[in-house]
């Protein structure tokens, strides 16, 4: 049943591209240059849209044909009528928001459905840096140090699925990934240095 | 050979155009520029709308100036608006000077200039003038509408009045609305002409000395909103202009003024005063929501064109607050845009200056396919 993964596409991106439906109406959240739009547009026809908010980046996407508005989503998204898209897609940025419950309900408001993919805190290296050298980790996943990461709100797959719990949202779906590679749920929170989600309302 | 295409045409068309303020305006004159060669399909066309005081030679050298096009680094062959690719057309707007129906034209019925007695028009008026020339080209959907600031605001206005006849829209530097300061700005530019005693209530063309003066400060007044603090001060800072000291008096001690006393006196070789006055009353007349019981997505529902808009972060005349009013409706509306502010110390003026953010957007959006 499941096409092979696409192979240039960041393997979070992949996994939200392989369960994205032909046809759909989506908005990717932090688009970047477009990748996944790009390879959602060409492969399955869908309806993709962007929001970025570097604009040497979204000229990189306009120039590329992709229709991309540059935007800040900690404000622009309550701009976005509700239920206007299919998906709602927030890669590698929850972490990074200046409020991420807000984010998520706004993802949730404009689309009937949510990915959401994000670095998983509780990876058993990022316990043992703090545990064993009483450092914040800085690795693969997580690149920058403490005092210049974007990362202003670090979170665990445990963290989320309790927020989607207080909040009435509906998991539909997980995917964790170690490495790159995919892994099962069994102790994900501990082994999985990325997660992918499929919310609902 | 086309009569229709090429350098420096010119139509008369019988319309009549329906104006806004009631009543039509016909015969209409239109004077144009085409480049590149339209297709069999007649689905290679862009039209590219000029500014207030802008004209129809976007990529070829000014009759009156002798300088290149003013928009000549964005169209040409492998420009970003690609006429080896494109067949792109420019008009002079209804109510200018350049050959278009305005008030320095003769009336037929009185066979003297219109003067004052040319109606007043609005962006709509000059975009169904437009519609008028690309129905004689034989065009029925134009593959983009382009223009940066009032050609922005007609491009807007052709996207919401035909939008069955624009596939893509690209707007630049520009605004859904005249803002209060916008209005304000224009207004001291009417004043200053029509206070001088030149322009004899707009019946100066048998005359030997149009209203120069009145005009000339108009443009310096406007020109200064097409610039930046930073980039006047970048520019002249506080430099006098042929001397090494203070005059104590009120010659053009300061190398801005000589530069703004320039940009007006050369206006004035090339523009006609009342035409100033029609099209700062077009544009502040301009508010594509006010069709639409004030509601600016009204203007785009259920839309097909795919739209662009562009914003410069130094430009405080159509600031980018205003062009991400319009993204918010279009959003609203559901249509497909994209949007991006761009960095430039020029100010307004900078959609007009080189710009490779720009040029790869604008060849991006309209080279895709849809």
């Amino acid at each position: 049943m499941s096409a092979p993964l696409p192979r240039r596409l960041r393997p979070d991106l992949a996994i939200i591209a392989q369960h994205i439906e032909p046809f759909a109406r989506m908005l990717d959240i932090g688009c970047g240059h477009g990748d996944l739009m790009a390879e959602l547009r060409s492969r399955k026809q869908v309806d993709a849209r962007g929001l970025e908010i570097d604009p040497h980046l979204v000229a990189d996407a306009v120039g590329r044909g992709l229709p991309v508005v540059q935007g800040d989503a900690g404000r622009d998204l309550a701009d976005y009528p509700g239920d206007s898209f299919d998906y709602a897609v927030l890669s590698q940025a929850l972490q990074t928001m200046n409020r991420p419950d807000v984010a998520l309900e706004q993802l949730l408001r404009i689309g009937k459905a949510a990915f959401v993919s994000f670095p998983n805190f509780a990876h058993w290296r990022v316990r043992a840096n703090l545990a064993f050298r009483g450092r914040m980790p800085v690795n693969r996943a997580l690149p920058e140090s403490w005092y210049e990461t974007p990362n202003i709100h670090h979170l665990t797959i445990a963290d989320f699925r309790s927020l989607a719990r207080l909040r009435g949202y509906r998991i539909e779906k997980s995917w964790y990934l170690t490495g790159g590679r995919a892994r099962g749920e069994r102790w994900a929170n501990l082994m999985a240095d990325q997660a992918v989600f499929l919310l609902t309302r | 050979m086309d009569e229709r295409f090429g350098l420096d045409r010119k139509v008369r068309l019988l319309g009549p155009v329906p104006l806004d303020s009631g009543g039509s305006f016909a015969p209409v004159e239109i004077a144009y520029e085409t480049y590149g060669t339209l297709n069999e399909d007649a689905d290679n066309a862009i039209l590219v709308c000029h500014a207030l005081t802008g004209d129809q030679y976007c990529a070829s050298t000014h009759p009156m100036t002798g300088k290149p096009g003013w928009w000549a680094r964005m169209v040409g062959p492998g420009k970003p608006v690609d006429t080896d690719r494109f067949c792109v057309i420019c008009a002079n707007v209804l109510g200018s000077c350049m050959g278009s129906s305005g008030p320095a034209s003769e009336d037929p019925a009185t066979a003297v200039a219109y003067g004052m007695d040319f109606p007043v028009i609005t962006l709509a008026d000059m975009v169904r003038a437009q519609e008028l020339l690309i129905g004689h080209l034989g065009i029925e959907r134009l593959h983009a509408v382009i223009g940066g600031s009032m050609g922005g605001m007609q491009t807007l206005t052709w996207a919401s009045l035909f939008p069955q006849r624009v596939a893509r829209a690209v707007v630049i530097a520009s605004a859904a609305r005249h803002s209060a300061q916008n209005i304000a700005f224009h207004e001291v530019g009417r004043q200053a002409i029509m206070a001088d005693p030149k322009w004899r209530g707009g019946a100066y063309y048998h005359e030997s000395d149009p209203p120069t003066a009145g005009l000339s400060v108009a443009r310096m007044a406007a020109h200064i909103t097409y610039l930046s603090e930073a980039g006047l001060t970048e520019k002249f800072g506080r430099r006098l202009q042929d001397r090494t000291d203070k005059s104590f008096g009120f010659d053009a001690d300061f190398q801005v003024e000589s530069y703004l006393r320039h940009q007006g006196l050369s206006f004035t070789g090339r523009f006609d005063a009342n035409s100033y006055l029609y099209i700062t009353r077009a544009m502040d007349y301009f508010d594509l929501a006010d069709a639409h019981d004030g509601r600016l997505a009204g203007a785009f529902d259920g839309t097909k064109t795919r739209f662009c808009l562009v914003s410069f972060d130094s430009d405080w005349l159509y600031p980018t607050a205003e062009s991400r009013r319009i993204v918010h409706a279009l959003n609203g509306a559901g249509a497909d845009v994209s949007f991006v502010e761009l960095s430039s110390p020029f100010g307004h003026d900078a959609f007009l200056l080189d710009n490779p953010e720009l040029d790869r957007v604008v060849s991006g959006f309209i080279g895709a396919s849809a």
